[in-house]
Order: C-alpha cells, then sequence, then structure tokens
C-alpha cells in the first residue's frame, strides 16, 4: 500500500533570497532518488507538503514549472516555526517533500483561449509555474493572449525580478507589473493595487477568456468586482484558496470550505464553485 | 449465515484461548468510567457493561500514534530520511462492541480508505479487526440510534452479533471473520437458524421500542448547505458551548487529527494526534486569519459537517450514528438532537 503520508527524500541544491527584506527565499531543491522525480509528477497549481523531519510539515505552492526538469522550487515566506527552521537551512541539507497534492489549473478548459494571471503577494508562486508553462515553445500556441497583472508592496519584494523583466520584453505576454508605492524615481510600471490595476489594463470579458486569480484574501476580494465589470462570469473566474492544512490528502478535516476539502477539492475552484459554498477561507 | 450458542460458562475460556491468535479489546471499567482497552492476560472483558464513555475509535484511530520517524544522526546515510513506522497487523478483536459504534466504523471508513487515497494505519488495523457485537438491549436515554439508521441490534460493520439469553450468548456470525473468531475461540455449538433468527427479531423489536427519539433528518438533504449556514440560530444554538471538544473526542463518528513533530536526542517522530473542529488554533493561518475565529462558527461547523456536508458528499446518512454520547458528555448540554431538528425543521424565507 502507497503510504501518502511519506515524504520523498530531496536535498537543497540552491537557496536564494527572493526579496530584499529577505522574508522570501526560493528554495531549490533535487531528488535523492531520481525515479522519485517521475512520481512527483506535477501540473502547474499543484502544491506540496515540505517536510523537516523533527520540525514540521508546511504546504507550500510549487513554483516551478513541469516543463523545467531535474528540480523543484519553492518560495517560501519566513512566518513561524518551520519556515524560519527552513529560512536557516543550508545547501546540500536534507529534508522531505511530499506531493503533488491537490488540483491544479484547468489547463484542457484554458486551451485556444485567453487567459488573464491575476496575482499578488507571494502567492504568485504557482502563477510562476503557470506562466512558464504556457510560454514553453510546446506550448505556447495551445493558448491565445496572455496578460499577467502582478503586484507586490514595493519593487523589492516583486519575486522572480529577472524572469518578469524578460516576459515583459516579449511580445508574446502582456505584463502589467505593479506597485502599492514606492519612492524611486525611475520605477517604469504601474503604481496602484492590483485591482484597479486589473480594472484599467485587463482585457474585456469575452466567451474565450478567463481569469487565474491567486493572493491574499483581501486581494481576491476587491479584485471580483473588478473583473465582474469587465464582464467576466463567474465561472470564468478561477481562484486558489488557501486554508490551514495538515495531511494534504483530504484526511486529517482540517481544511474544508462547506463540503469541499481545499486540500483535495482545491486549493482551485471557480467563483462559481466558491459561491455555493460558506465563507470560510 | 450461521447461528451458535455459546454457554457463558464457556465464554472466558473461550476468550482466553482465542488470545493465542488475537489482542483483545474489550470495555473495561476503571476509574474515568467504562472504556474499550486491550485487555491484560487475566482480563476478561465487561459484557454486562452499559454505554461506554469513548467509543471503540481508539482501537483504529488511537488517539495519539507515530506515523514516521527518522534519524537525524549525520553520520548515519539515511540521515534525515522518513520511514513509515511498521503497521500492526496482529489480528484483534473488539468485543462487546454496540452495533452503532460498528456502523461509525463504516462512516469513518469512508474517510481512511477512499478511491483517491488510502490512510495505510487505518487500514491495516481496519483489516486486522474483527468486531464481536452485543445487542443492546436496555438502551439509554440519549441513544436515538434507530433514528440515524443504526439499532441496537444493527449488524452493518460487525462480524458477529451477539444477544445475552441470561445462561448464554445467542451468536450470528455475519462474516469469514466472525467465523475464524469463533472458531479460534471453539465456539460451535450451532442453534437453530429460523429460531434463532426469531428470538433476534423480537429482542430487536422490544429494544427499539425503548428508544423514544423523536429525531427527524429526512429533509435536511433538499435544503442548500448555504440555507443552512445562514440559518438564524446558530448563535442560540452556541450560546453556551465553551469549546472543551468533549462532543468530538466522545464521538465515534469524529475522525479530525493533527500532524505533529517530536525531537529526542536524535530521533525523529511523527505523530498524529486526535483534533477538533472546537478549537480556535484548528483553523488558524501562520499569517494571523482566521476563517473560524469565533466559537459560533466552530460550532456551526460541528453540526454542518456531521448533518449536512458529510450527507451532500457520500449521500451515505449523516455523520451520526445516534450514540447520544456527545448528548451525555457535554458539559452545557447542546444536544444535537434539537438541533438536528431545527436543522431538519428550517425552512427559509427568501
Ligand atoms: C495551498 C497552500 C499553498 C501555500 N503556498 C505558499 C507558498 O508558496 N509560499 C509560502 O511562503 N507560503 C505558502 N503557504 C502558507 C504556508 O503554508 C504557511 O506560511 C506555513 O504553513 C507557515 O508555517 P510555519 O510553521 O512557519 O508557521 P507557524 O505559525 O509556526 O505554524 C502555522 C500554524 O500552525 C499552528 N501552530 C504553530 N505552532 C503550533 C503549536 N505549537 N501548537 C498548535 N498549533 C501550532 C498555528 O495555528 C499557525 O497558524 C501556502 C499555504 C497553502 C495552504
Ligand atoms: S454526534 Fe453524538 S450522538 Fe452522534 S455519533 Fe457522535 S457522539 Fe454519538
Ligand atoms: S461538549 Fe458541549 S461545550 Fe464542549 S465543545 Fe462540545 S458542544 Fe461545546
Ligand atoms: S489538509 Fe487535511 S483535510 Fe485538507
Amino acid at each position: 500500500m502507497e503510504n501518502p503520508y511519506l515524504p520523498y527524500p530531496v536535498r537543497i541544491d540552491d537557496i536564494e533570497v527572493a526579496t530584499e527584506d529577505k522574508s522570501l527565499k526560493t528554495f531549490t531543491f533535487v531528488f535523492v532518488n531520481p525515479e522519485d522525480e517521475e512520481k512527483f509528477a506535477y501540473k502547474a497549481g499543484q502544491f506540496a507538503e515540505l517536510s523537516i523531519p523533527g520540525v514540521g510539515e508546511i504546504p507550500i505552492g510549487i513554483a516551478s514549472s513541469p516543463v523545467e526538469k531535474g528540480f523543484v522550487k519553492f518560495t517560501v515566506f519566513r512566518t513561524g516555526v518551520v519556515t524560519t527552521h527552513l529560512h536557516n537551512m543550508k545547501k546540500g541539507d536534507l529534508m522531505g517533500i511530499r506531493g503533488p497534492l491537490g488540483n491544479w489549473y484547468p489547463w484542457d478548459k484554458l486551451e485556444n483561449k485567453n487567459v488573464v494571471i491575476i496575482g499578488g503577494g507571494f502567492a504568485f508562486t504557482t502563477l510562476r509555474s503557470s506562466i512558464v508553462y504556457m510560454l514553453d515553445p510546446a506550448n505556447r500556441k495551445k493558448f491565445k493572449n496572455i496578460d499577467v497583472v502582478y503586484g507586490a508592496r514595493s519593487p523589492g519584494m516583486l519575486l522572480y525580478r529577472e524572469e518578469l523583466f524578460d516576459w515583459e520584453k516579449r511580445d508574446d505576454i502582456n505584463m502589467h507589473i505593479t506597485v502599492d508605492g514606492t519612492d524611486d524615481p525611475d520605477w517604469k510600471y504601474h503604481t496602484g493595487f492590483v485591482p484597479q490595476v486589473v480594472e484599467d489594463n485587463a482585457p474585456v470579458a469575452d466567451e474565450d477568456t478567463y481569469a487565474i486569480v491567486c493572493g491574499p484574501p483581501i486581494m481576491i476580494k476587491f479584485t471580483q468586482p473588478a473583473l465582474t465589470k469587465l464582464g467576466y462570469q463567474p465561472h470564468q473566474i478561477i481562484m486558489s484558496l488557501e486554508n490551514r492544512m495538515k495531511c494534504g490528502i483530504g484526511m486529517c478535516g482540517r481544511c474544508n470550505i462547506g463540503k469541499e476539502l481545499v486540500c483535495k477539492d482545491g486549493p482551485v475552484f471557480t467563483l462559481e464553485e466558491i459561491n455555493q459554498t460558506p465563507k470560510e477561507y | 449465515m450461521n447461528f451458535i450458542t455459546i454457554d457463558k460458562k464457556d465464554w472466558a475460556p473461550g476468550v482466553d484461548q482465542s488470545r493465542k491468535t488475537y489482542r483483545v479489546y474489550g470495555p473495561v471499567e476503571d476509574k474515568n468510567g467504562c472504556q474499550i482497552k486491550p485487555l491484560a492476560p487475566d482480563m476478561q472483558p465487561k459484557m454486562d457493561a452499559p454505554v461506554t464513555v469513548m467509543s471503540a475509535k481508539s482501537v483504529l484511530f488511537p488517539q495519539t500514534e507515530k506515523i514516521l520517524t527518522a534519524t537525524l544522526d549525520e553520520s548515519k546515510e539515511d540521515h534525515h530520511v522518513m520511514k513509515p513506522v511498521e503497521t500492526d497487523d496482529m489480528p484483534r478483536v473488539v468485543l462487546g462492541i454496540r452495533p452503532y459504534d460498528a456502523k461509525a466504523v463504516h462512516l469513518v471508513k469512508l474517510n481512511f480508505d477512499n478511491p483517491d487515497y488510502k490512510d495505510p494505519y487505518w487500514c491495516a488495523a481496519y483489516d486486522a479487526t474483527t468486531f464481536v457485537g452485543l445487542g443492546v438491549t436496555r438502551p439509554g436515554p440519549c441513544d436515538f440510534s434507530t433514528a440515524v439508521g443504526s439499532g441496537p441490534f444493527s449488524e452493518e460493520g460487525l462480524d458477529v452479533l451477539m444477544a445475552d439469553m441470561d445462561d448464554k450468548y445467542l451468536a450470528k456470525i455475519l462474516t469469514e471473520k466472525g467465523e475464524k473468531w469463533a472458531a479460534a475461540c471453539g465456539f460451535a455449538t450451532a442453534a437453530d437458524p429460523k429460531e434463532s433468527q426469531v428470538l433476534f427479531d423480537v429482542l430487536k423489536k422490544e429494544a427499539e421500542k425503548q428508544i423514544q427519539a423523536d429525531v427527524n433528518t429526512d429533509k435536511l438533504a433538499q435544503k442548500t448547505i448555504l440555507d443552512l449556514y445562514d440559518a438564524p440560530f446558530w448563535d442560540e444554538v452556541a450560546f453556551s458551548c465553551i469549546n472543551c471538544g468533549t462532543c468530538t473526542y466522545v464521538c465515534p463518528t469524529c475522525w479530525c487529527f493533527d500532524i505533529q513533530d517530536e525531537t529526542r536526542h536524535n530521533t525523529a517522530v511523527r505523530f498524529r494526534n486526535w483534533d477538533t473542529c472546537m478549537s480556535s488554533l484548528f483553523t488558524h493561518h501562520a499569517s494571523g486569519h482566521n476563517p473560524r475565529g469565533t466559537k459560533v462558527q466552530r460550532v456551526r461547523q460541528r453540526f454542518m459537517h456531521k448533518l449536512k456536508y458529510f450527507l451532500d458528499k457520500y449521500d451515505q446518512g449523516i455523520m451520526c450514528v445516534g450514540c447520544g454520547r456527545c448528548v451525555a458528555s457535554c458539559p452545557v448540554n447542546i444536544d444535537i438532537r434539537e438541533v438536528c431538528n431545527r436543522m431538519n425543521d428550517y425552512e427559509t424565507t427568501k
């Protein structure tokens, strides 16, 4: 019997400080047993449990993309017991990852559609995974227009900066980068909150357009009306939720909203689905 | 289906004989009341015990259970690699379990053994366990099992159902596991199947008559989750709750758990422990955000999970077998029977 609690052993291959205040770091892991990498086949939008023996396990969105082989990446905000321990670990250390867990963005449904990606703060991780997946030469022609609205508190808090500015230069993706505020006189992108930038820049919806939204609850809350104004119907708004989790496999009963378990039935839901559930997220 | 009779003077020797093959669990009386526990070699189950304070759920789902370990000693090649703790496959038998508790095992199975994931610890324990039930001839005042699809002589989830006939037990062998257990005890006196079934039917009828539960669940399925969630009575239901969690710990169908790590010397151990939706930490995010930060939200979650979410998710009735333990144990007398009726009768005015 497969043991769904058993993590794959992994080694930290690289640690990169991701934001200027050092509160976020991106960890690159390689599998100790190469055959485990195949078993860990994931889709963009899924998450995993990072597992530090003797310390604990935490759910973290997968930041690398299925088209990137040989490693997996996670970007982690230092906030409590496990995340602080992880931030103090070093290259070469051993730990575990368990997954992939949860569902993913509905890639089949998104084919031949316009996709608008909206992210705020460090919830951008699984959105990075999605963008890299869609921009992959083998996949790009499967999607029509791709728009990205991504906001952070300040320029120094933007994740994956180099990639962002690379994407900015491409003509097969429209980037709308924003910060809440900045005193940098050379800042050439947007300032303002994500919902406003969405309202001003995201494409108006036709039936071939879907929006993927991932961010803190407050951003999600105010982005919905902006999208509605632009004509998006609840089934065209796809969101990734975060609830407190432990098992990640639908058994511990912790993460439910109504009858849905966010870890297993989610974390990805359409607004149409969420409208049928109590607002417990 | 076959019936056997077990003379009560053969019972204890039979139980002792079965210990060669089985670890034996049964009701024992101690300072905390009556509990289902593993029996020491010199102990016999207290078969005539009343309702046990705690259900038999810990036989398959211990309150604290080691699930993984790893060495942290960096001189060892496999340091920091987690390994499963051996599952315990030794056959075990639970004697004197009440039929509603056996039915509860079946409801809990939906969670731990599903098409996507199997919980290896729960499943191994389940496979190894034989449930020998004792029909309830004198249901207690809180028993409403008949109202929720179980009952004092319900057979669901049992391998053997016994009826107490004063100087003997009449036993109905329901499964192969049950047959094996009877053989291991040396219980082999066949009883007439027709007569025995008639006797069971009579006992069942008499026991069911004593349960005067007025609990209705027939209209729960038609209501929407949001209507019940937004119903006006939750503040009132939750008013006196002190969030002690007792109702969830005594419940045979509550299965929520936590996972925690501990380190001792150079060994890391990952445990799982019973947890409860009554605790405010249960859903507390690391960011400080808590979707169920207030008591009324948590009380509502417990009842909505048992009486609506479970029903909608599995279409197997409600997640309650009517044992009445939560009613009897709640220090402030919150009564699931009343809440269930309130939910069932609720008509939205929208
Ligand atoms: C699907 C999903 C994806 C996520 N993706 C990311 C991501 O990409 N990047 C990221 O940085 N974060 C992500 N998170 C958030 C991340 O899981 C949390 O920040 C992380 O769990 C915090 O762990 P911690 O141990 O450091 O925090 P802690 O605050 O120490 O622990 C987390 C929670 O555990 C409880 N707790 C802690 N200690 C105890 C104790 N002793 N007893 C009882 N309860 C205790 C508290 O209620 C606390 O809220 C994601 C979460 C989810 C659900
Ligand atoms: S909810 Fe109460 S009555 Fe129902 S099974 Fe649980 S403890 Fe028994
Ligand atoms: S036993 Fe009663 S007081 Fe305690 S948590 Fe349950 S409902 Fe609340
Ligand atoms: S995290 Fe355990 S059920 Fe979702």
